[in-house]
């Protein structure tokens, strides 16, 4: 079956429309569901219409190849855990890049083999703004890739999770751009040159892996949703390759959505993008260890499970420990027996709390914890004055008052969950250390603060056992 | 070594040095526990209780012969003579105004651990007797008010009429402060409070009262450095009392909780607001002790007058007994931990702690008081730092600004030489570019916080519309470009099928 031109077209547009509604479904959990069939049905017509295209040969191939990459897509859907979402969704962006890479490749190859003469001057044109199409999808598509891989081994643990700390690094990142830059004009000039398009993939792969392993673990939420943009956009440069504006809008609303999030993770840091990209915290930052902040006060399951027992309205404000430790399932029992007692239980999510943009928001609906009582930062900063009891499991810089009341703090200015204003305030830790950014946290010696040491999973089954 | 608790011997008094459980806790750290025999019946703990918890029932004497001995208030001279040559004693001794005592203690070598003397620091929040009593206090002066008091706290609408709330002014926002106005506003009544320190604002707040604000402003810093509050200037107080004397007029009870260590009580409440109050009305004065925060106040009495009450009981803590009891002896567990840190059953008083130097009066056959003066107060020391910052941001800010005009300047120029020498399928492209990208930015801003993991996988699904271009690749006759599309064709499918159905998958799970 071989379709028109005009009805491939046709097919295009309506999937570029589906994939905007399942784009809009997604702004709410009771649409969102169908608007991750829009999504689907929208793909089924791209494909159909593409495989449909006399220009297409070699249909069966293709089709056995989509099969095999369906069974494993499928194969690794099914068995990814919840705490391991960040790094699937990294490796997908890694394959995206990979794609794209291998799609500049040929597009190159199919125009350098049919190109014999150019005739006219917008004929030139033509062919020049094709060598710089094709060469900005490559370098996207390959820093994409590395990039993706690092942040996948990073967040596997693969890859020590530290910032990597290159002598001279942000010269090596300069470099490496103005030498791009330089191939890409030697490159259009010299009317495309197998070499030169090498080089740049490699750089662009080296670039793409320095990148991203220069930025350390907790920056994670910025560089996957920068990834997830940068994906999107390789599939931009791909559609303006081949002259095909399905992927030119499709890529352009991955593109805008990569950005807006990191944007939303940025803001929620108060850093700017560049400081991110740039590095982590705590490389330009003296760390002052010999303020006294007082003493601590421990405390133990039995007595959080009393103060609990007399509490009205509780607020728990999960980190990426709660996932670490696996702890989001004793934290849905304890929230149970907690509601059937009368108790007003909620959750506060800061916006960059684990490793990937509302990733915690996945982690407590797994563990079944009913969406309308996790609530975001604005929605609940408000109301930690009226609560009896705040439970901060696994969470660190995301909470501490010192970036809303130390204006020297490095983290100074960064929106935080006021916890501190609440009556009792318990914090799940480990130890003492600091968190990611490398700053003491005041709360821990607040007066109305007591530190549960030990892993917050069996913390949280020691208060449920003792309830 | 031996730790006794003997029975409280002055008048009034109903608590004792220790509880059952207390004595538990102190058998653990390795000491013997004896109590003189009946010293908890005021406070309704039984003989038998003790000795169930493993303490030995002695006669007064061999109680007043240990080693350690544990009390609640300052021992009488008598009480000093009937004890052992160099012990330790461990209560509330009030060592500047009980010279004589401290002198006798002295001569016998009796080490001294005085209660009020505990800092106010985090970590010794847990032996801080004067705040755990003052919590009771705080509590138990509502409760006298209430007693007193000839009219429900809380509003009521019956079937018989209105009634409305009753108005509590609580002057003084420590711990017995912040006790009575909890204790106030969870009986239903509408609770004010007033403190001199700005700063107790948000804890007023937050345990449900209004914060009474005075329009002067106090030049220098409130707090004394020690966790409590200081005298104020001659201005501050001339506003602080015309904003009572507006007060008197309205509320129904007053608690005053002022206090400032060392010095009599200041009056706050004149005989003419007193006068000034409904009949019926009731003053419950914390620091009678002290000479009264009222001027009418007699300590110990409930005086009549015109129709207002004014309370000056100075034994609200010990009418909770049991209680108070077993608080204070907590605290004395939690500083026995302290000064007993390998657990063997034997005190070690070691100066180098502060709490343990500022809390020790006697030691030996020497009078350590007053110790050297420690600064310990949690209110904020240093927020000088601040306006330095803030001037180096604005600063900044018309620079980026001028900088971003500048940037968008060039990236105009640089579109519009593009297009000017760029072909027309380019262009229309790019349209389409931009358009998607506007509609992309709108339709993501409004994706609800908590689906943004499940829109990076949809976006990371769709991305994988690539393969469009791989499909068209495949066609082509040379078979390097076939396998390069064929690679992508297979990664693609993957990221478009994994992400999809992960998608699914975690949609799913959002449920009400």
């Amino acid at each position: 079956m071989e379709f028109s031109q005009g009805l491939i077209s046709a097919a295009y547009i309506l999937a570029a429309l589906l994939f905007i509604f399942s784009l809009s479904g997604l702004s709410k959990q009771q649409t969102a569901e169908t608007g991750n069939w829009y999504g689907i049905v929208g793909m089924a017509i791209a494909l159909i219409a593409t495989i449909a295209d006399p220009r297409v040969g070699n249909v069966w191939m293709i089709i056995v190849i989509m099969i095999v990459g369906a069974t494993i897509g499928l194969k690794l859907a099914q068995k990814v855990e919840m705490t391991q979402m960040p790094e699937l969704v990294a490796i997908l962006h890694s394959f995206v890049g990979l794609a794209a890479v291998l799609v500049g490749f040929n597009s190159y190859f199919e125009m350098h083999h049919s190109v014999i003469v150019n005739i006219t001057d917008s004929q030139q044109m033509a062919t020049n703004i094709h060598l710089v199409e094709v060469f900005l999808g490559v370098f996207i598509g390959a820093v994409t890739f590395t990039g993706s891989i690092v942040a996948f081994g990073k967040l596997r643990g693969l890859i020590n999770s530290a910032a990597l700390m290159l002598p001279h690094r942000h010269k090596l990142n300069l470099a490496a751009g103005v030498v791009s830059f330089i191939l890409m004009i030697m490159f259009v000039k010299q009317g495309g040159g197998d070499s030169t398009l090498y080089l740049l993939t490699f750089i662009a792969l080296a670039f793409g892996w320095h990148l991203v392993a220069s930025i350390g673990g907790a920056d994670m939420p910025v560089v996957v949703s920068m990834l997830n943009s940068y994906s999107g956009w390789a599939a931009a440069a791909a559609g303006f390759m081949l002259n095909n504006d399905l992927l030119i809008v499709t890529g352009a609303l991955v593109g805008s959505s990569g950005a807006i999030l990191s944007y939303i993770m940025c803001k929620a840091m108060n850093r700017s993008f560049i400081s991110v990209i740039a590095g982590g915290f705590g490389t330009d930052v003296v760390i002052d260890n010999d303020t006294d902040y007082g003493d601590h006060v421990e405390t133990t399951a039995e007595a959080v499970a009393d103060m609990l027992n007399g509490a009205k309205s509780v607020i728990i404000t999960p980190g990426y420990g709660m996932a670490v430790a696996q702890a989001q399932y004793p934290v849905y029992k304890l929230t149970q027996a907690l509601k059937d007692k009368g108790v007003d239980v909620r959750f506060a999510i800061h916006p960059v709390a684990g490793r990937l943009p509302g990733h915690m928001n996945v982690l407590l609906a797994e563990a079944k914890v009913p969406y309308d009582i996790v609530l975001g930062m604005e929605e609940i900063n408000d109301d930690f004055a009226k609560t009896d009891v705040v439970l901060v499991i696994g969470a660190n810089d995301t909470v501490n008052p010192a970036a809303a009341e130390d204006p020297t703090s490095p983290i100074a200015g960064m929106p935080v969950l006021e916890v501190w204003h609440a009556k009792n305030v318990v914090v799940f830790k480990r130890s003492m250390s600091t968190g990611y950014a490398g700053v003491q946290n005041p709360l821990f010696f607040k007066d109305n603060s007591q530190m549960l040491f030990g892993d917050a999973k069996d913390s949280v089954e020691a208060i449920f056992k003792a309830l | 070594m031996v730790i006794g608790i003997p029975k409280e011997t002055l008048s009034g008094e109903n608590r004792v040095a220790s509880a059952p459980t207390a004595v538990a806790a102190l058998l653990k750290l390795g000491f013997e526990v004896q109590v003189q025999k009946g010293c908890g019946t005021k406070a309704s703990f039984t003989d038998q209780e003790f000795i169930d918890a493993g303490a030995n029932v002695v006669t007064k004497k061999n109680a007043w012969l240990s080693d350690i001995i544990f009390k609640v208030n300052p021992p009488t001279l008598d009480e000093v003579a009937a004890m052992k040559e160099g012990a330790t004693l461990i209560s509330f001794i009030a060592p500047a105004q009980n010279d004589d005592i401290l002198a006798a203690l002295k001569d016998k070598s009796i080490t001294t651990l005085a209660m009020e003397m505990v800092p106010r620091m985090t970590r010794s929040q847990s032996m801080d007797a004067l705040s755990s009593m003052a919590n009771i206090a705080g509590y138990r002066a509502v409760i006298e008010a209430t007693h007193h008091f000839g009219r429900f706290l809380t509003g009521q609408i019956t079937a018989a009429g209105k009634m409305p709330p009753a108005k509590v002014m609580i002057i003084g926002a420590g711990v017995a402060g912040l006790a009575a106005i909890g204790t106030a506003s969870s009986l239903g009544a509408i609770v004010r409070a007033f403190d001199t320190r700005p700063e107790v604002k948000e804890q007023i707040e937050s345990m449900g009262a209004e914060f009474l604000e005075l329009d002067y402003e106090e030049p220098e810093d409130t707090g004394s450095g020690d966790g409590y509050a200081k005298e104020m200037s001659k201005a501050f107080i001339d506003a602080e009392m015309a904003l009572f004397a507006e007060q008197a007029k309205d509320v129904d009870i007053i608690i005053t909780t002022a206090m400032i260590p060392g010095k009599p009580a200041p009056k706050l409440i004149t005989k003419a607001m007193v006068e000034s109050m409904k009949t019926g009305s009731i003053i419950v004065d914390l620091a009678a002790a002290g000479g009264g925060n009222c001027e009418l106040t007699q300590a110990g009495k409930v005086v009549n007058a015109n129709g207002v009450k004014i309370i000056g009981y100075t034994d609200l803590v010990s009418r909770l007994p049991n209680q108070a009891s077993q608080l204070y002896a907590n605290n004395l567990v939690s500083l026995t931990k302290l000064l007993c840190k390998e657990k063997d059953g034997s005190l070690n008083i070691d100066f180098e702690d502060v709490v343990i130097r500022n809390m020790t009066v006697v030691k030996d056959n020497e009078i350590t008081f007053p110790p050297p003066p420690i600064q310990v107060s949690a209110a904020p020391a240093q927020p000088k730092v601040a306006p330095a910052a803030k001037v180096e941001v604005k600063a900044e800010e018309p620079m980026s600004q001028s900088k971003k005009h500048t940037m968008m300047a060039v990236g105009a120029l640089l579109f519009a030489w593009v297009a000017s020498v760029a072909p027309a399928d380019f262009l229309s492209h790019f349209t389409v570019f931009v358009l998607a990208c506007v509609i992309g930015y709108n339709v993501v801003w409004n994706v609800s916080h908590s689906l943004h993991t499940p829109l990076m996988s949809v976006t990371n699904a769709i991305s994988g519309i690539i393969i469009v271009g791989a499909i068209l690749q495949m066609g082509d006759s040379n078979p390097m470009i076939q396998l390069h599309a064929g690679v992508a064709i297979l990664i693609a499918t993957i990221n478009i099928v994994g992400g999809f159905f992960v998608t699914k998958r975690m949609l799913k799970m959002f449920r009400k």
